[in-house]
């Protein structure tokens, strides 16, 4: 197993550079200007100095490798200095983003927490409440739960959450005036009032994420459910006296969870993309929003180094992925 | 020139507001203030980014010598008064201005205002590494000196006749020598603390900044008017969108001031039922028109010809095409569908300040479709079998291009249309603003290079002079290989008469006079159809009924007078 997972890591690395490369590529051909959204009354010639001094004058390569250095190296050290307080921040350039000219590790820094907040709980709740629908629609199948279960689920899975936000929005903030309908990030928890005020602005887009992952996961874990219900070591359990609730929790649903688990962790990277339109509804500046916002702009260093950061943790998660697929079904072993 | 649309709420306010309420009220006394700009401010240091969003929030803390009131009438600020030719801080010569500042003003840090300040800021901008985005305004000086602690001395290349383009405006405020003389050149983007809470002389300081996200902000302790500013903390939040942004002001009361309100008239009209802000609309010179190319913007002639000079346009050239184009546009309609309260019908170049707008071409405003239709048949356009007109085999049919965008793409279809009823066949296209607006020499699809016969877009102009607006549009302007496509003049437009008017201009310091000649090159301009001006678009913006004292500015920042702004207490 250990060898396994060490050879996969190997692979891993050129994957990662080899996606580096095509990351910065794309975005370098791409034919965005980052003066284009400036007004008109800036003239032509400042536009050009302005380009210049973005440092798009040298060649592509070295661009390249100077990114992809301060993206690896420097950025990962100035971001531990800033959270530890040692002293280990590198001299020299860091990638700045263009709209902003400040380091772009900043500011992921000071989007994340947001990110994982809103769109972690909304994945949590989420799981938390697909299982158990996913166990009773499978176990009950046909029954009025299933009905309503299959029903929600596919509401939730098929209308987008740009209509349920402002769904929320209309009934909860213009309505009752119950949730505020923007999400304050300068807001710090204190004392139990300013925890209920976090819980309040929270609420609806944690909510409307919970939603649609709950819809998605549930439907995955009812059939994975089915197919295990009808095996022949369940016809063996019960035949054994088995009770119900041991045939089911302990022995079906340990075997169902194999497959779910494994779609559970390879969405846990879409947490930290954000949900783009979510986050923008809600104005919950996380980092699919500082995304967004960086590809309307043509702020390539903020979108190239994003990107990659998603693809590390996309085939991280993967990788992890494959290692519980292992450790929970010993059949599936690669050694 | 003011049109607040139902403004009422804060008019009744200030008008019932007695007095002696107003003499009351101290520093500090309305607490605070939620301001939201749904695309959110990048950066605090406006001299390194250029977008209207960061001007504005910079204009809270960095101020100019003057600035421009409502009326686009010029006002001292920093300085004591505006310099002139009868007050002599103008030369005869028109060559130099003196500028003197007020007495006795401080940074927010405590330290003195200097000349020395003002000098430094226009070091800092015109540094040749730096990539200033005003740059333009501190063009065709020759220096910039401190004859004293308070004197400033602009001296000019040239004669000069409008001199207050320097230290004029929120896109030119003065900026602290101390604080950032080690960010000069090429290091200016490195000084990320500085370029995020500059010091200022303005009313407020930036407490907390983050990029794209919020802005906190605390008063100055150090504000020259002792009782102001009245709001003790401002918090100016970023993101969202539009809709959200109206939302939170006109239904929810969770902001009190939204900017930027690009939104379909009947979406802000449902907002605006929710009774508790106003919409403030305001209009300057920002005009969406179509512009007309001039050269053959044909695929089949070789890269370096196409779309230029060499090459007039087979169609296009004749003024009786481009006559029957505008015939057919219904302006009312194209407003009111696309921007309604926001917007005007226009028929001028120029459509702003309203003392320079020409009252010569109103009759745009009425289409007519027979004429249009007469004039195509007199020039040689005759009706094909399928609706479209056909001369000499070739068919009536333009290529129409603007940016993505959901009032572009309905004003195309509308247009289409349009010019369908005539026998015009008009193949539409739009690109990305990221590209279309982009300056790259190597793209195709950039609005500079209008490989397209007609395209759609808005365009403005800075301050309250239309002069370099009009200049735009000399010949030998234009976008061309030798310019590596750069230059204004997007339509390949090109008159003799016109340059020599606009020289002309260019020489003449009566304003009186100034004004006739800018009228009379508006309406050369209009009257060749060069290009087909279409909406005349307003600054929009929208604040709570329980904010006063906001008075709408198209000419300079809208926060102009954040000072002045306060809470009416209920």
């Amino acid at each position: 197993m250990l060898s396994y997972t060490l050879r996969r890591l190997a692979f891993a690395v050129p994957t990662v550079l080899v996606i580096s490369l095509i990351v910065f590529l794309m975005l370098d051909m791409a034919p965005g200007d980052p003066t284009a959204s400036l007004p008109l009354t800036i003239p032509l010639e400042v536009r050009e100095q302005i380009r210049i001094s973005l440092g798009l004058g040298e060649p592509v390569l070295v661009r390249y490798f100077k990114w992809l250095q301060m993206t690896l190296v420097t950025e990962p050290l100035h971001v531990l200095a800033g959270l530890t307080g040692w002293d280990i921040a590198p001299d020299g350039p860091r990638i700045l983003s263009w709209q902003t000219r400040s380091p772009v590790g900043d500011i992921i820094v000071q989007r994340v927490p947001q990110t994982l907040w809103v769109v972690g709980l909304g994945y949590l709740f989420g799981i938390l409440i697909a299982v158990p629908i996913g166990v009773i629609s499978a176990y009950r199948q046909y029954s009025w739960f299933d009905q309503v279960g299959t029903f929600v689920s596919m509401v939730g899975f098929s209308v987008p959450t740009f209509f349920t936000g402002v769904v929320f929005i209309l009934v909860f903030s213009v309505w009752l005036g119950w949730l505020p309908s923007m999400y304050d990030t300068t807001h710090v928890v204190r004392d139990w009032s300013s925890f209920v005020f976090q819980v309040k602005q929270i609420a609806m887009p944690v909510a409307v994420l919970a939603l649609f992952n709950a819809s998605q996961i549930s439907r995955f874990m009812r059939a994975s459910m089915l197919d295990n219900l009808n095996q022949d070591y369940v016809r063996t359990a019960r035949a054994k006296g088995l009770g119900e609730q041991t045939v089911v929790l302990l022995h079906v649903l340990r075997n169902s969870m194999i497959p779910v688990v494994t779609v559970i962790a390879i969405g846990i990277p879409t947490v930290f993309t954000g949900a783009i339109i979510t986050e923008q509804i809600f104005r919950v500046n996380g980092l699919g929003d500082a995304l967004i916002r960086a590809i309307y702009v043509s702020d390539w260093p903020m979108v190239q180094t994003i990107t990659f950061i998603f693809a590390i943790l996309i085939v991280l998660f993967n990788l992890i992925a494959d290692v519980l697929y292992g450790i929970l079904d010993p059949r599936i072993r690669y050694d | 020139m003011k049109t607040k649309i139902a403004l009422l709420g804060t008019a009744a306010a200030i008008v019932l507001a007695p007095a002696s309420a107003m003499a009351e009220r101290e520093r500090g006394s309305s607490g605070h203030l939620n301001i939201i700009y749904w695309q959110a401010v990048s950066t605090m240091n406006s001299y390194l980014s250029g977008g209207t969003k960061e001007m504005n929030a910079a204009s809270v803390v960095w101020e100019p010598l003057a600035r421009f009131d409502d009326q686009g009438e010029l006002v001292a600020w920093l300085a004591e008064e505006i310099p002139t030719l009868e007050n002599g801080g103008v030369s005869e010569d028109l060559t130099t201005i003196t500028w003197v500042l007020k007495e006795g003003l401080l940074w927010s840090d405590g330290t003195d205002v200097t000349a020395e300040d003002v000098v430094f800021t226009y070091e800092y901008c015109t540094h040749p590494e730096g990539g200033c985005s005003y740059r333009d305004r501190y063009a065709g000086i020759e220096s910039v000196e401190a004859v004293d602690d308070r004197t400033i001395l602009i001296t000019f290349e040239d004669a000069t006749p409008n001199p207050y383009i320097p230290f004029v405006g929120a896109g030119a405020p003065v900026i602290q020598q101390a604080q950032f003389q080690d960010c000069m050149g090429a290091r200016a983007p490195e000084c990320t603390d500085e370029n995020f809470a500059p010091i200022g002389t303005g009313p407020y300081m930036v407490e907390n900044f983050r990029p794209n996200d919020v802005i906190e902000f605390v008063m100055n302790p150090n504000y020259r008017v002792p009782t102001q500013p009245y709001f003790e903390t401002i918090t100016w939040a970023g993101g969202g969108d539009a809709t959200g942004a109206a939302r939170a002001v006109f239904q929810t009361g969770e902001m009190d001031y939204a900017w930027n309100l690009q939104l379909a008239p009947e979406v802000i009209e449902q907002m605006e039922g929710g009774g508790m802000g106003t919409l403030l609309v305001d209009f300057g010179p920002l005009m969406e028109r179509i512009e007309i190319n001039f050269t053959d913007p044909s695929p089949d002639l070789p890269e370096g010809e196409r779309a230029t000079r060499m090459h007039p346009h087979p169609i296009l050239s004749d003024i009786r095409v481009r006559e029957a184009l505008s015939l057919a546009i219904d302006r009312e309609l194209l407003t009111e569908i696309g921007y309604g309260p926001t917007g005007r019908p226009a028929c001028n170049f120029i459509v702003a300040p309203p003392a320079m707008v020409s009252p010569n071409n109103d009759d745009c405003l009425v289409p007519d479709k027979d004429r249009a239709n007469a004039l195509l048949e007199e020039a040689g356009w005759e009706m094909g079998s399928d609706g479209i007109r056909v001369k000499d085999g070739e068919r009536l049919e333009l290529l129409f291009q603007t940016s993505t965008n959901a009032v572009r793409q309905d004003f195309q279809a509308i247009i289409q249309q349009d010019w369908r009823d005539i026998g015009v066949d008009t193949r539409l296209r739009n690109i990305d603003a990221g590209v279309f607006f982009g300056s790259d020499p190597g793209s195709p699809d950039t609005y500079l290079k209008f490989y397209a016969d007609v395209q759609m877009y808005a365009s403005l102009f800075e301050g309250t002079d239309p002069t370099p607006h009009l200049e735009q549009r000399r010949c030998g302007r234009e976008p061309q290989p030798s310019t590596q496509w750069q230059g204004q003049n997007i339509n390949r437009y090109c008159n003799e008469e016109y340059d020599a008017l606009w020289a002309e201009l260019n020489r003449e310091p009566d304003p009186e006079r100034r004004q006739e000649l800018v009228i009379a090159l508006n309406d050369m301009f209009v009257q060749d159809f060069a290009h087909l001006p279409l909406v005349a678009r307003g600054r929009v913006s929208a604040a709570a009924n329980t904010v006063g004292g906001i008075v709408m500015n198209v000419w300079d920042s809208e926060h102009w007078n954040q000072a002045e702004w306060y809470r009416i207490e209920e």
